[in-house]
């Protein structure tokens, strides 16, 4: 009798242990799904939408200029950070505000990127922190899933003259 | 008949034994354990004493860094800031807050800003690390190297230790309580 409960754990324990590490990898060499929270990225996206992040092409470095990433924070790395790429390594960004009358340029270090919110008054990103190593990227924002009626791709940035 | 019998059961045998050990392989991988090769001569003498001839292979505990929690005087190995397919093995010398003074940085005095670790090869000179590249963010860190595994000579347990020159001359965080110490 205690041979066949004892049979039966194992075997749930190992197919528990078997379903966690299809589910590990899933997570981190496919996609997850992120909750974005903060008014940085708006309109593009707002506060508690739900967006589908795909891991592959930062694991194959096919990130590129334009693409809204998902990265861990520079100064805290238990956060993450959601951001739109405007330049990426060797890339001439301007680092001024409109308002500037003289416009400030700046070069991308080697193996780092350069992240700006979509809502440029009101985010903290590269403008204030400097460019990001490419390694703390995590993923690429592909598809937002909520609310319904704003569900599928996500647009262009509505600031044109930023990427260069 | 026999035959395509036997072949069917073992191809199914061998797909469903694929399936359990290539994610179980990663996820240990990824979560718990890491084994590497070390190469170079930026952390001799404690790692490759002997250069390329003998290169030391490192257990990196993936599990202990999983919080972050990183202490003066371990090995990590990172990812570097300058080429994000490359890991690169250091010693860490300055937690964030801490006030050190730099070998041949931009900089001759550096406070580590939050978040980050300033991490320098054994091998001054020879060594591409923070005194080239500056602080590294935290959320870089790949792993802890806890012990030495290869060649069977050199098993031995890493042990924390950062070398009496390049302690940190304070911790502005710190300063404070420690002005109320009682020893």
């Amino acid at each position: 009798m205690f041979r066949g409960f004892f049979v039966k754990t194992i075997s749930f324990v190992g197919y528990t242990v078997q379903y966690g590490c299809i589910a590990h990898c899933a997570f981190e060499y496919v996609g997850e799904f992120v909750s974005c929270s903060g008014p940085s990225m708006e309109p593009t996206i707002t506060n508690h939408d739900v967006v589908f992040s795909e891991r592959i092409s930062r694991h194959l470095y096919r990130i590129q200029k334009g693409d809204i990433i998902i990265a861990k924070s520079p100064s805290n790395p238990k956060m993450n950070i959601c951001k739109r790429v405007i330049g990426l390594e060797g890339d001439k960004v301007c680092t001024s505000g409109p308002s500037d009358i003289f416009k400030t340029h700046t070069y991308v270090p080697r193996g780092h990127v350069w992240l700006e919110g979509d809502n440029l008054r009101n985010s903290t990103d590269s403008r204030s922190y400097g460019p990001i190593p490419y390694a703390l990227i995590r993923g690429r924002v592909c598809l937002k899933l909520w609310p319904p009626q704003s569900f599928g791709v996500l647009a262009e940035s509505p600031n044109d003259g930023r990427i260069l | 008949m026999a035959q395509t019998g036997f072949g069917r059961r073992y191809f199914k045998a061998f797909v469903s034994g694929f399936f359990v050990a290539v994610p179980v392989t990663v996820t240990v991988l990824d979560r718990l354990a890491y084994v590497a090769r070390v190469e170079g001569a930026s952390m001799q003498p404690s790692l490759n004493p002997d250069g390329e001839s003998s290169p030391d292979v490192v257990l990196l505990n993936r599990w202990s860094v999983r919080n972050y929690h990183v202490q003066r005087g371990d090995i990590v190995s990172v990812l570097s800031p300058k080429n994000p397919q490359q890991k690169i093995i250091k010693r860490v010398i300055g937690i964030e807050g801490d006030f050190i003074k730099t070998l041949g940085y931009k900089n001759r005095y550096v406070r580590v800003p939050d978040g980050h670790l300033w991490i320098e090869g054994d091998h001054h000179g020879h060594s591409f690390d923070s005194n080239a590249f500056g602080p590294v963010s935290l959320g870089l860190v790949h792993g802890r190297a806890s012990h030495i595994i290869w060649p069977p000579s050199r098993w031995q347990r890493i042990e924390p230790s950062v070398p009496p020159d390049r302690r940190p001359l304070l911790n502005w965080d710190r300063a404070a309580e420690d002005k109320y110490d009682d020893d």
